[in-house]
């Protein structure tokens, strides 16, 4: 028990050490350069009193739920040898966890205003939702098919700069002929599909994936899952914008 | 009372989020693996935690660091305040009177991406798996930096109006002269660390810095110019990694090379 508590205390301590930069830069530019005095100082403490708290608690669940579920799996995928049920697993997993995401509702429907202010669809709130929704469904489907990609590279043992440097050429074919004003929209949208519960797991899936077929590194198979995720729905976003 | 109702948001809002992801884990492993799980128990609590970080976590980040720091990025970017720092009138400001807001998108994304929980957790998974040789803290530094410099490129980009794709074509492109040099092992772990970098703590403050200067700057719109920060931030890091393994790479080689030719 006593061995737990100071274990807890050290992770409680890592966690503050990797809040004090933020807490340094605010604190710099409001004190130092705008010269403002902090409002409501104590409601501040304590949020990030529960920041710190929060993290610690995040990394326990990461080691004790998130990573060994991930790995075991994958691998009791592996064993099982179907390729289907391990395609359709991967293909979920992306798409059922990015359709619920809660900054891909916010920046869909933000994109549905964008679409409706430029004129490429009629400004009522049935249009836009159905446009919003219809991205959102597109977003879903083409990390749930970056997902299954990347579990086949893992499978094959493709080298995984050929994949990434082909989406590439993708991401910049479409740029050419995606309107301007779906562009910038379709860029961010790679970055914010992954959540922070997805990460831990699809991680520990590839490296679980990597570490239990024979002939395949975890550490150069393993990882890449994420950067299929971030890549994909570039290129459908742009595909989308065309479309519609 | 309040940080009860509060707390029970957040809770139930966290566990919609993680409801898809518990049911086709706990749905395929009912249905098609149907062995039972190592250690049940402790999964689950490591779930109940897992859960009840992220609440804590997401609360307090909207009590205490959001607020102050979008109303001060649409502070920092406001012409009035550049204006006065750089002593120029605000109707002719040259793209580097906006050399706070530079810092502060600099600053703001180094420290919000050392707080990131993903990044976090990709960080320790590659260092269990490389035996060490890949350094969590190290790891996460390098990214930080990339994304630092990520957004204060980005800021700048929103300030003079050059088209995004320019700026992401060339990115592409060093990252594929970099992979080319890049020993093996590195190469996935750094295009992976490019998507982690921006979720829970960089969108919303990078967000606000973005569409408070689209705002601000004349001639740009919010709707076409804010948008990108966080593209941005998604691509340097992978440059920033590739860069810190090449870089120790060379500095071992040339310490041999001095060694061997003394």
């Amino acid at each position: 028990m006593n061995e737990s508590l100071s274990g807890f205390l050290h992770t409680l301590l890592s966690s503050l050490r990797d809040l004090a930069p933020i807490i340094l830069v605010i604190g710099f530019f409001q004190l130092a350069i705008l010269q403002q005095p902090i409002q409501n100082l104590p409601e501040i403490a304590a949020g990030l009193f529960l920041v710190v708290l929060g993290l610690t608690f995040f990394i326990y669940g990461l080691e004790m739920g998130l990573f060994p579920i991930g790995e075991a799996m994958a691998e009791a995928l592996a064993r099982k040898g179907s390729l289907p049920w391990l395609v359709t697993f991967s293909f979920l997993l992306g798409f059922g966890t990015t359709i619920a995401e809660p900054a891909l509702i916010l920046v869909s429907s933000e994109a549905a205003k964008v679409a409706a202010a430029g004129g490429m669809i009629s400004d009522t709130l049935q249009d836009r939702e159905s446009y919003a929704n219809g991205l959102r469904f597109t977003v879903a489907f083409s990390v749930g098919l970056a997902i299954l990609v990347g579990v086949i590279r893992i499978l094959k043992g493709w080298p995984i700069q050929y994949l990434i440097i082909g989406g590439y050429i993708g991401v910049v074919v479409m740029t050419l002929f995606a309107p301007d004003e779906i562009i910038g929209l379709a860029y961010d949208a790679g970055g914010v599909t992954t959540s922070t519960v997805t990460v831990p797991l699809v991680t520990a899936l590839g490296v679980g994936l990597a570490s239990s077929i024979r002939g395949r590194n975890p550490m150069t198979d393993g990882f890449g899952l994420i950067a299929f995720a971030s890549l994909t729905p570039m290129i459908f976003v742009m595909a989308y914008g065309i479309i519609i | 009372m309040e940080f009860l109702r509060e707390f029970g948001h957040s809770l139930i809002s966290t566990a919609g989020d993680m409801l898809p992801i518990v049911v086709i884990i706990f749905g395929f492993q009912l249905v098609v693996i149907r062995r039972r799980i190592p250690n049940l128990k402790r999964v689950l609590i490591g779930f109940f935690y897992v859960l009840l970080g992220l609440s804590l976590f997401l609360m307090g980040l909207e009590q205490a660091i959001f607020p102050l720091g979008e109303q001060m990025a649409t502070q920092l970017s406001d012409p009035q305040f550049i204006a006065q720092s750089s002593g120029h009138s605000a109707a002719e400001l040259y793209w580097y009177d906006y050399y706070w807001v530079y810092l502060f998108a600099a600053t703001i994304g180094f420290s919000t991406t050392i707080a990131e929980p993903s990044l976090l957790a990709v960080a320790l998974k590659a260092e269990h798996v490389s035996g060490g040789t890949v350094a969590a803290n190290g790891l996460r530094i390098a990214v930080a930096l990339g994304v630092a410099v990520g957004i204060a490129l980005g800021s700048y980009r929103i300030v003079t109006g050059i088209p995004l794709y320019y700026f992401i074509v060339v990115g592409y492109v060093v990252v594929m002269i970099q992979t080319y040099f890049s020993p093996k092992f590195i190469i996935a772990l750094a295009y992976d660390s490019g998507g982690v970098t921006t979720s829970t703590v960089t969108v919303p403050l990078v967000a606000a810095l973005g569409l408070g200067l689209a705002n601000s700057v004349p001639g740009r719109s919010a709707l076409l110019d804010g948008f990108g920060l966080i593209a941005f931030a998604s691509l340097l890091p992978i440059i920033a990694v590739l860069g810190y393994v090449q870089l120790s790479e060379w500095m071992v080689r040339r310490s041999i090379d001095k060694e061997s030719s003394s």
